[in-house]
């Protein structure tokens, strides 16, 4: 508890013990009216004199209606009719609402920052003479020379200068991925250094760095406000009038007409007034999305504002970049296709060796495929410009590559028309057979459009790969539609159309790595930028960064979405409902004022607590 | 020029009032106030921003008294 709810706690309590006081007071002896309002102020002004005073402020700066204003015309309304009791305990139970609800936000406040522990408290800077001297982070020049040792965080961007060691990124993006990191590495501000020492040289200022322009995001996200969030804002400044007005009617209209009877309808109305306090609403709503955007954090879907979530929770449409997005961009070996009688192993390891002297990345991801070969097993490699290489391997001249090649030596091959690269083999004028290299699917990208399928999100493709490869992977991984072929500028037209032809109330989603695809990532609705993990590009360009490339995490960032919706729905309905029907009971004299007390800070409660219901990860982690 | 300020507000519908009085002041372009966060935004006028900010930190402290601002 902070200093403020401490000095409240104990005025409740003293307040509390004053009126059980003036309770026994009362009943052992009697005293005339004056007497008994003396006796009963005095806990009424030790709870109570901030409210009064804040009523007072509010009707002196034109902002009459507040909840202040409610409390105070409804505490001093019912000791004027003579009920200094409840005039007492309606104010008590107010301020214990209050106390609870100050609690509550301190502590969802406090477990969003230890959810983004990523903050470094100081950062090791090495001195001329060698030495090493605890700092502020903010004080570290570009260029300075900092030490990490194990278990700590890294506190700013920069590269290894010395030392290696394994890296823990799960801080940033919620899942535990250790990576190794030597000399010459660049290291990324916010990860655990978990086993060596290193010494990094800063190559950014803290404020620059990843871990600063994070937590800059996450804190102000709630700055951007979901369109529910500024209604409800909206609502409470008309509704509380409306609700004074019909207490006003209640406490009036009544009597008038049935003639008398007046401090019966005056205390209803008065209890209309403690039932109509907007409080519940005011503060659950704000909470629910700050939880929101703190827990989709915790698993490295950093979301720029309650907006975004709000918007998030009903995309109709999801287009993707391929490379990079759903596919690892990264190329593999991904079918080998030897001619009749030639076995698989020997054609692929036989164009591995006659590529291993090349640096081209298809060489690499040929090598890759077979490991452990022997390079010196091939020789006299000889490389022709745009068509492949000719080497001798265990003495045979063999080719390996495109098309051209093939023709040039007057091979007959078997043409392999599929999407990506094709390297074709042949071994002393014979064809070995073909190696389709292409780029690989990430694990989780079948699964990612699949989540998003079922749950009612149309899926399309926009890529600049050519039309047979960008099939072939949409086929694979489910996605509905494809658009290939097109350049950085025709997929902000595809995206447009896109736009176009959706219903009105579904937002289109955009997801891309947040570099080459910035005007596209705008133009939709929502743009979720993938990979953002040292990419300032993107953190800057999108409305939703993922910081690792997981497109599982847009799936999962939905469903955040809508749970968060869901409780600012519930706690809407919820809240306005009991306040309805205790509005209704209070009008007809079924509720009195202590009903109506409880009705107010019991509602509240429960929208609070229904509210940190968003803070749970574990919860939307699991599903 | 936009630009972030720590606060101090108590409660939620404070942060509304305070929010709404920044907005109307002449200049103003934008104006959020976070309860959560602790936070305000301010988006006014370049040439005027210091005295814009003045004007806000008053009307704030006018409709709030508990308001606090980390300048």
């Amino acid at each position: 508890m902070t200093k403020k709810q401490k000095k409240t706690l104990r005025r409740i309590l003293l307040a509390a013990a004053l009126t059980l006081c003036a309770a026994l007071l009362l009943s052992a002896v009697s005293l005339p009216w004056y007497g008994q309002l003396a006796v009963w102020l005095v806990p009424y002004l030790v709870i109570g004199y901030d409210v009064l005073y804040k009523a007072l402020l509010g009707i002196k700066n034109g902002e009459v209606f507040d909840e202040n204003f409610l409390m105070a015309v409804a505490t001093v309304g019912a000791m004027a009719c003579g009920e200094y009791g409840e005039g007492v305990a309606v104010m008590l139970f107010y301020q214990v609402g209050e106390l609870f609800q100050s609690y509550a936000v301190g502590k969802s406040r406090r477990s969003i920052s230890e959810l983004m522990d990523i903050r470094p408290d100081s950062a090791n800077l090495e001195q001329a003479d060698g030495s090493v001297q605890a700092v502020d982070p903010d004080e570290v020049p570009v260029g300075a020379v900092i030490v990490v040792r194990p278990g700590e965080k890294v506190p700013i961007d920069g590269v290894v200068a010395s030392g290696e060691s394994t890296l823990n990124t799960a801080a940033l993006t919620g899942e535990s991925r250790p990576r190794a990191v030597r000399p010459g590495d660049g290291v990324i501000s916010g990860c655990v250094n978990e086993d060596g020492l290193l010494r990094i040289t800063t190559t950014k200022l803290y404020g620059e760095s990843t871990v600063a322009k994070i937590l800059d995001l996450v804190e102000n996200s709630s700055l951007k406000k979901a369109k529910v969030e500024n209604f409800i804002t909206k609502f409470a400044r008309w509704y509380t009038p409306a609700v004074c007005l019909a207490a006003l009617v209640l406490a009036l209209l009544p009597p008038l007409v049935l003639g008398g009877g007046w401090g019966v309808w005056v205390l209803r109305a008065l209890t209309f007034l403690v039932i109509s306090c907007p409080c519940a609403l005011v503060i659950s709503i704000p909470l629910t999305f700050f939880g929101g955007i703190g827990g989709a954090s915790r698993c490295g879907i950093l979301v720029k504002g309650g907006n975004y979530l709000e918007a998030l929770a009903h995309t109709g449409v999801a287009a993707f970049d391929k490379t990079g997005t759903l596919t690892r961009g990264v190329f593999e070996v991904t079918r080998v296709s030897p001619a009749p009688g030639v076995d698989r192993d020997d054609l692929l390891q036989t164009a591995a060796l006659a590529e291993s002297y090349s640096s081209h990345p298809i060489s690499k991801s040929l090598r890759e495929a077979c490991p452990g070969l022997d390079a010196r097993r091939a020789s006299d490699a000889q490389e022709i410009a745009g068509q492949g290489v000719r080497a001798l391997v265990d003495g045979r001249t063999v080719l390996a590559g495109n098309a051209r090649l093939m023709e040039a030596e007057h091979i007959a091959y078997t043409p392999d028309e599929d999407g990506g690269s094709v390297v074709y083999v042949a071994r002393d004028g014979a064809f070995l057979g073909s190696i389709l290299i292409s780029d690989e699917e990430k694990p989780t990208a079948r699964a990612a459009v699949q989540d998003l399928r079922a749950q009612g999100v149309r899926t399309v493709m926009l890529t600049g790969d050519s039309p047979a490869v960008a099939q072939q992977v949409a086929g694979r991984l489910g996605i509905d539609e494809v658009h290939a072929g097109l350049l950085p500028a025709d997929k902000v037209r595809q995206v447009e159309t896109l736009l176009a032809q959706k219903p009105a109330d579904a937002m289109l989603a955009f997801a891309g790595d947040g570099i080459n695809d910035a005007p596209v990532l705008m133009r939709a609705d929502i743009g979720i930028a993938m990979g953002a993990l040292g990419s300032d590009a993107a953190i800057e360009a999108a409305d939703v960064v993922l910081m690792d490339d997981d497109p599982a995490k847009i799936g999962l960032a939905m469903r955040v979405a809508r749970k968060c919706m869901r409780i600012v729905y519930q706690n809407i309905v919820f809240a306005l409902g009991i306040k309805a029907l205790f509005l209704i009971l209070s009008a007809v004299g079924v509720a009195n004022m202590w009903w109506a007390v409880f009705a107010d800070v019991g509602v509240m409660v429960l929208a609070v607590l229904n509210a940190t219901r968003m803070l749970n990860v574990r919860a939307y982690q699991k599903q | 020029m936009q630009k972030k300020f720590k606060i101090e507000v108590d409660c939620a519908n404070c942060a509304a009032k305070i929010e709404t009085a920044v907005r109307n002041i002449p200049g103003v372009r934008n104006a959020s106030v976070s309860f959560m966060a602790q936070k305000m935004l301010l988006d006014a006028d370049d040439e005027r921003f210091q005295d814009i900010l003045q004007q806000a930190v008053r009307a704030a402290k006018k409709v709030e008294p508990d308001f606090e601002i980390e300048l």
